[in-house]
């Protein structure tokens, strides 16, 4: 099959502050596929996902990140975003005085969206536009906040850290609409811990990572399944066999 | 020339005795060294002044086509060019130079030197001996006047010593919004600026009083202002800094003696090269149930070294005043102090303080990298954010003037 890679990620070993967090990882997503990450907390999800975008503390000791096929590896963090990449952080920063109208407003320079259709998409009222980035928002407004900044950015790629924890199930709802909406036509990497935004989003593919590396892979309902009836004990199993196998 | 009154005479001897008087914040200056020796620039309409003295002003928040203002006041070093009510608010707005306004009114002598004292220090002194006028204000009783008022204070020739006296007067009820822009001309290298004001908020009323200082590198500004707040009134001031200047030294005192009257300072500074600027703000609440803030946004740049003060002291029961101050150091070089002073006097005041200064979170840098930023951007929508003009609370207008204003000072600094 010739399909072309959005994304391939080659022997990546990385390093934060001299410790392994990312050990020869290899992940390939096809042009058109999302991809959903499974793991148990720090096993390397975020610390992948903070790697694709470039951020300096994830620093790459060895491998390759292929993007559209071409080598992203030493670009810096706007550069690799200008190529296509977009983010849904789990926990953004807060950033004072910034308004988030502001921002969707250069973001979506040119792109033909207006931050009042923005807000209208995720169920924000208006008035929201002039609240300061992720101040004083609920969990699932700094989700919308993080969508609306997606949508008028209309990157090639999605990478989406947890955009269902801490949500409750109207949000989610909407979240999950709007992502199924995103992820049409889109390729991208969804990191989910329980799942449950997989009742909305249809993914093609899921790879679970622990202490680094990514133990296995398969469907996505399959691998969920497996992990909410036996935890990640089966993973473990799982990449031990495969261990074996190599 | 009229005789001195001998309240004046009295003053005038104060003054002469302070002349030596160091002030207790800020470098010396040798006041001497400058001239006092300024051409007259006769009367002329602001929209008819040469452009770049026009653009210097627009930067300053003041328009000089005088439009969407209520009343216009612009003094060019020691010559009053304009003065001036927009016809519809005749009978409500008095804007003229306070030496006219003082030949005008003998009752007008109660408010001079009242808040502030004569012998504060040399600049108080060599104010009061040497005056080039300055805005006297008036807004009659009960009239709320909704367009704001300017006024725009200019330098155009080097080394001179410009030394302005403004006394506003809100009558009971009354209620204005003031924007007043301190400009520099640009082949200024040198100059000193002394600006007196005191504002006397009678009951019920509300002032919103807008000042952006737009030096330049060697200027010395010493400004000296103090309100005195009667019952139910309240008075907010904004204060924005933004340009590189000599030194700056300017600690306002509000004087809450009404019964529930409140007092705000609000600044943004933004300091550059090597200014030394050391503003803060101080509320006396005297009044029972009177409260008050002191907020601050500093930035501090290159080599410059910021004070950043703020004192709130409780004399009666039931008043309230909070300190708020945060600094975003930009260089290894540059200084912040904040320094806050809480005096409670009394069982049943509540003064609190907070600060904070540091650099600008990494991790804000690279959140709006991860959005395609460059580093440079982002660096400059956190410092635009940072200086955040809505923390004013401005009329709509007003906010976007003050806005646009920023917005030409900072995209040229950064």
């Amino acid at each position: 099959m010739s399909c072309l890679l959005a994304l391939e990620i080659r022997d990546l070993i990385v390093e934060v502050d001299g410790r392994r967090v990312l050990d020869k990882v290899n992940l390939e997503v096809p042009e058109g596929e999302l991809h959903v990450l499974f793991g148990p907390n720090g096993s390397g999800k975020t610390s992948l996902i903070l790697t694709i975008l470039g951020f300096p503390r994830y620093k790459v000791v060895h491998g390759e990140i292929i993007f559209m096929g071409e080598d992203i590896t030493s670009l810096p963090v706007n550069e690799r975003v200008k190529k296509g990449l977009g983010v849904i952080f789990q926990n953004p920063p807060q950033i004072p005085g910034v308004r988030l109208g502001d921002v969707l407003e250069r973001l979506a320079k040119g792109q033909g969206e207006t931050p009042t259709n923005i807000a209208r998409r995720v169920n924000f009222p208006t008035f929201y536009l002039e609240r300061e980035l992720n101040r004083g928002f609920s969990g699932g407004e700094i989700k919308r906040c993080e969508l609306m900044q997606l949508i008028a950015q209309k990157p090639k790629f999605l990478l989406l850290d947890e955009p269902d924890s801490g949500v409750d199930v109207e949000n989610l709802e909407i979240i999950g609409g709007i992502i199924n909406e995103l992820a049409r036509e889109r390729s991208g990497i969804l990191i989910t811990h329980l799942g449950y935004i997989l009742r909305y989003v249809e993914a093609h593919k899921a790879h679970v990572v622990i202490n680094g590396k990514i133990a296995c892979s398969g469907r996505p309902i399959e691998i969920l399944d497996h992990i909410l009836r036996e935890g990640y004990w089966w993973c473990d199993k799982c990449r031990i066999m495969k261990e074996r196998g190599d | 020339m009229s005789q001195l009154t001998k309240r004046e005479v009295e003053l005038r001897e104060k003054a002469a005795k302070a002349l030596n008087k160091k002030a207790k914040y800020g470098p010396d200056i040798d006041v001497s060294a400058f001239s006092r020796t300024a051409n007259d620039w006769g009367k002329t309409s602001p929209a008819e002044l040469p452009a770049d003295v026009r653009n210097q002003a627009l930067r300053a928040g003041v328009q000089p086509d005088m439009k969407a203002r209520a009343g216009t006041f612009f003094q060019i070093d020691h010559s009053v060019v304009f003065e001036g009510v927009n016809k519809y608010f005749d009978g409500a707005i008095e804007l003229i130079s306070t030496v006219e306004a003082k030949r005008k009114y003998e009752w007008l002598d109660e408010y001079f030197w009242k808040a502030v004292p004569v012998d504060a220090d040399k600049y108080t002194a060599i104010a009061a001996l040497n005056w080039d006028h300055g805005y006297f204000l008036r807004v009659a009783p009960e009239k709320k006047v909704t367009v704001p008022i300017q006024s725009c204070l200019y330098i155009s020739r080097n080394n001179l010593d410009q030394n302005v006296h403004n006394v506003i007067i809100l009558e009971p009820y009354a209620e204005a919004q003031v924007i007043t822009g301190c400009v520099v001309h640009p082949n200024v290298s040198k100059a000193l600026h002394v600006g007196i004001t005191e504002i006397y908020l009678k009951e019920g009323s509300k002032l919103t009083y807008t000042m952006i200082h737009n030096w330049a590198e060697h200027l010395a500004v010493r400004p000296r202002t103090a309100i005195i707040l009667e019952k139910g009134s309240t008075f907010i001031s904004n204060y924005v800094n933004l340009k590189p200047v000599g030194s700056i030294q300017t600690y306002p005192t509000a004087y809450c003696k009404g019964k529930n009257s409140v007092a705000v300072f609000n600044s943004l500074i933004y300091g550059g090269k090597k200014s030394i600027i050391d503003v803060g703000g101080k509320l006396v609440l005297e009044g029972e149930g009177s409260r008050g803030e002191v907020k601050s946004r500093v930035i501090a740049t290159e080599n410059a070294e910021i004070y950043s003060r703020g004192a709130l002291i409780g004399r009666e029961a039931n008043t309230r005043g909070h300190i708020e101050c945060r600094g975003l150091l930009l260089s290894n070089s540059a200084v912040i102090h904040a320094i806050p002073e809480l005096r409670g006097e009394v069982n049943g005041t509540e003064l609190s303080h907070e600060a904070a200064v540091g650099k600008i979170a990494e991790e804000a840098i690279y959140y709006l990298m991860a959005r395609g930023f460059s580093e440079e951007e982002a660096t400059s929508i956190i410092i635009r954010g940072f200086l955040d003009a809505r923390m004013f609370g401005l009329p709509e207008l007003l906010q976007k003037e003050v806005e646009h204003a920023i917005n030409m000072v900072v995209s040229a600094s950064l």
